[in-house]
C-alpha cells in the first residue's frame, strides 16, 4: 500500500514529453498553471483540460497510474468540494435545511475548485513521471541561474532537492520493511483510539529517522570522497541545449496562454 | 497430528496490475512438520524473503492457502493475527527496528502487544535475553549502544519473547564475522532445544545449513525446485551449481576426488568426511 504512493516517481520512456529539454518541461508547467487559475468558464477550462488531455496521450503514461497517485489526495479533494458546495453564496437555492443552503452557484463552484486542483496535481505529477529526478534538478539549476547573481546557493539548493527526490522511494521501501518487521512483533496500526495509533507510529518513526541519518551521513562521506565541493568550477556531463522540439513545445505553450486570454476578454 | 504449517499452490505478485508487475511466487506447496529445522536456500531473488513473510500473514498470497494447525491463516482477523504470534519471523538485518530506550523494554515489545500479564512479560524478557547471552546489565542499556553483533541478538531475543511455535529466521548471519555467526547460529539452536520449535532458516552459507538443518527447500526463479534432505538436494550438485548455488566446500573437494576416480561417496558434513577418509585409508585419518 505504502508502495502505491508514486509521487516524485519517474516513469522512464522516449516519447516526446519525454524528450524535451527539462527547461521547457519548468516553463510549460508555469504556463499550464498560469493558464489554469486564469481560465474561467467552461470553453476556457476545456481549452486547459485538452492542452493536459493531449500531453498525456503523448506521454505514454498510463492514466492508471496517474489515477493511482491521485489516492493519496482524495480526502483533500472531497473536503474542499463539501466547503464549497456549503459555504458558497447563492441566488438559486436548490436545498436548504437546518439553516445551510445548497445553491447551484455552490455546487459549480465546488465542480470548478476539484477540477483546478485535480488538473494541477495531474500536470505537476506528468512532469516528475517523465523526467528523470536529475534532469529535473538540472534543469532548475539552469533556469534559477541569473539568481546566482544575488549570491543564492542555486546549485546547493538543486543538489538537495535531487537527493531529496532519489531518496524518497527508498525512505518507503525502508517505511514498508519496518513496518512489517514491527508487524510481525504484533503491533497493530489499524486499530485502537487516536491516541494509540499515534503511539503506534514511534516504532516505525525511531528506526526510520536513525537510518536516514544514517544514510545521509554514508552519502557525505561518499560526495566527500569524490572530492565533491559545491558548485564551484564543476563542469556537467550533459549539457542542456534547446532543440526543435523544444520550440514547438513553446509554441503550444503560447498558444495555449493566448486562447486562454482571448477567449477570457470574450468573457467565456 | 496435522503438520504445523502447510503450503499449498502459494503465487504472489508484487504491483500486480502494474508495469512493474513482478511475480516473486509461483505455485509454491509444501509441509512443514513440528520440531523440523529446515534451511531455505536459493539466489537472490529468487523469492524466499517474500515466502517467509507470507506465512506469517504479513503478505497476502494472490492464491494458495497457507495452513497453520490444520487452519487457514487467512479464515479471519484472529487467526491472522494468530498466525503473527505462533510463527515468530526475524527479519534480514533486524537490529535496524530497535526502537526503545532500553533493551528490556524493546525485547518486551512483542509480548506486550500478545496483551500479556507484566509478570509473564518480564520471565519472557529474562529468558529470552539469556538465550541471546544478554547479561542484565546489558538490559538496562540503551540497544544503540551495543556492537552490531549484540543488536542483532537483541533484535532475535524481541521475537524469541514471543516463544513462537515456529521461529523463521532470514538471513540472521548476513554481514556478521564468524564469531558473532556462530554466536547466533548457537542461539538458535538453544531456542529450538528449549521450546522445541520448529525453525526455518534462510541462509546463504551451504556449510551451515548442511550441518544444522534436517531438511532443505531450494528456490530458484519464484519456484520451489527441490525439497529433501541435506544428502538428497546436495546429491543434485550440478543442478545447484547451474542455479548459480553453492555447494558446501568439502561437497565440492569430495566431487573432484570422485571426478579423479577415487571411490568416496558424496559428503556434506565432516563427520562423513573422516568416514570416507577412514574407509579409504584402512582406519586411520592420518595416512
Ligand atoms: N516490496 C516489493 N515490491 C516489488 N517487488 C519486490 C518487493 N520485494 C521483493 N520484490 C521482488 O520480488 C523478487 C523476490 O524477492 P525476495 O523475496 O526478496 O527474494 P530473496 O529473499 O530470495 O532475495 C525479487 O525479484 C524482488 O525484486
Ligand atoms: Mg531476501
Amino acid at each position: 500500500m505504502l508502495k502505491d504512493i508514486t509521487l516524485g516517481q519517474y516513469f522512464p520512456g522516449n516519447s516526446p514529453v519525454h524528450r524535451l529539454d527539462p527547461r521547457t518541461k519548468l516553463i510549460l508547467l508555469v504556463v499550464y498553471i498560469v493558464a489554469l487559475f486564469s481560465a474561467g468558464n467552461w470553453v476556457s477550462y476545456g481549452v486547459v483540460f485538452a492542452f493536459l488531455a493531449i500531453s498525456i496521450a503523448v506521454s505514454q503514461i498510463p492514466l492508471k497510474s496517474i489515477l493511482h497517485g491521485m489516492k493519496p489526495l482524495v480526502f483533500i479533494l472531497i473536503f474542499t468540494g463539501i466547503l464549497n458546495i456549503f459555504f458558497t453564496a447563492g441566488e438559486t437555492v436548490l436545498v436548504s435545511f437546518w439553516g445551510i443552503s445548497i445553491t447551484l452557484e455552490g455546487i459549480i463552484r465546488a465542480f470548478f475548485m476539484v477540477l483546478r486542483i485535480l488538473m494541477l496535481i495531474t500536470g505537476t505529477f506528468l512532469l516528475t513521471y517523465t523526467t528523470s529526478p536529475i534532469s529535473l534538478t538540472d534543469g532548475l539549476e539552469s533556469l534559477l541561474g541569473p539568481l546566482k547573481k544575488l549570491h543564492l546557493p542555486v546549485h546547493e539548493l538543486a543538489m538537495m532537492m535531487c537527493i531529496a527526490m532519489r531518496f524518497i522511494p527508498t525512505l518507503i521501501e525502508e517505511t514498508d520493511k519496518i513496518m512489517s518487521a514491527q508487524k510481525a512483533r504484533g503491533a497493530d496500526f489499524e486499530s485502537g483510539s487516536l491516541l494509540d495509533r499515534v503511539k503506534a507510529l514511534v516504532p516505525i518513526l525511531v528506526p526510520l529517522f536513525i537510518s536516514a541519518f544514517r544514510r545521509a551521513d554514508e552519502l557525505a562521506t561518499a560526495m566527500e570522497c569524490r572530492c565533491y565541493q559545491g558548485g564551484d568550477g564543476r563542469t556537467k556531463m550533459k549539457l542542456l541545449r534547446y532543440k526543435l522540439l523544444d520550440f514547438k513545445g513553446f509554441g503550444v505553450g503560447v498558444v495555449l496562454l493566448a486562447a486562454v486570454f482571448v477567449l477570457g476578454s470574450f468573457g467565456l | 497430528m496435522a503438520p504445523i504449517l502447510q503450503v499449498e499452490n502459494l503465487n504472489h505478485i508484487y504491483s500486480a496490475g502494474t508495469p512493474f508487475e513482478h511475480a516473486a511466487l509461483t505455485d509454491v506447496s509444501f509441509q512443514v512438520e513440528r520440531g523440523e529445522f529446515i534451511g531455505v536456500i536459493g539466489h537472490t531473488g529468487s523469492g524466499k524473503s517474500t515466502l517467509m513473510q507470507h506465512l506469517n500473514g504479513l503478505l497476502k498470497p494472490i492464491s494458495g492457502k497457507i495452513l497453520l494447525d490444520g487452519q487457514d491463516i487467512w479464515e479471519n482477523k484472529t487467526a491472522t493475527r494468530q498466525s503473527r504470534f505462533r510463527v515468530g519471523l526475524v527479519f534480514q538485518y533486524p537490529e535496524y527496528q530497535l526502537f526503545e530506550e532500553t533493551v528490556y523494554k524493546d525485547i518486551a515489545f512483542g509480548p506486550k502487544n500478545m496483551k500479556l500479564d507484566a509478570q509473564e512479560i518480564d520471565r519472557r524478557v529474562r529468558e529470552a535475553a539469556e538465550l541471546v547471552g544478554i547479561t542484565a546489565q546489558q538490559l538496562e542499556v540503551s540497544p544503540f549502544d551495543l556492537s552490531g553483533g549484540q543488536k542483532r541478538r537483541v533484535a532475535i531475543a524481541g521475537v524469541i519473547a514471543m516463544e513462537p511455535e515456529v521461529l523463521i529466521l532470514d538471513e540472521p548471519t548476513a554481514g556478521l564475522d564468524p564469531e558473532g555467526r556462530e554466536e547466533i547460529l548457537a542461539n538458535i539452536n538453544a531456542y529450538r532445544q528449549a521450546k522445541k520449535a520448529t525453525v526455518m532458516m534462510v541462509s546463504h552459507s551451504m556449510t551451515d545449513v548442511a550441518r544444522l538443518t534436517d531438511r532443505l527447500l531450494v528456490m530458484n526463479g519464484s519456484r520451489l525446485v527441490m525439497d529433501g534432505t541435506p544428502a538428497q538436494v546436495f546429491a543434485r550438485a550440478e543442478e545447484l551449481l547451474e542455479m548459480g548455488l553453492d555447494i558446501p566446500q568439502i561437497t565440492q573437494v569430495f566431487l573432484r576426488l570422485q571426478q579423479m576416480g577415487l571411490p568416496v561417496e558424496q559428503v556434506y558434513t565432516v563427520e562423513q568426511v573422516v568416514a570416507q577418509i577412514k574407509k579409504l585409508t584402512g582406519g586411520s585419518c592420518y595416512a
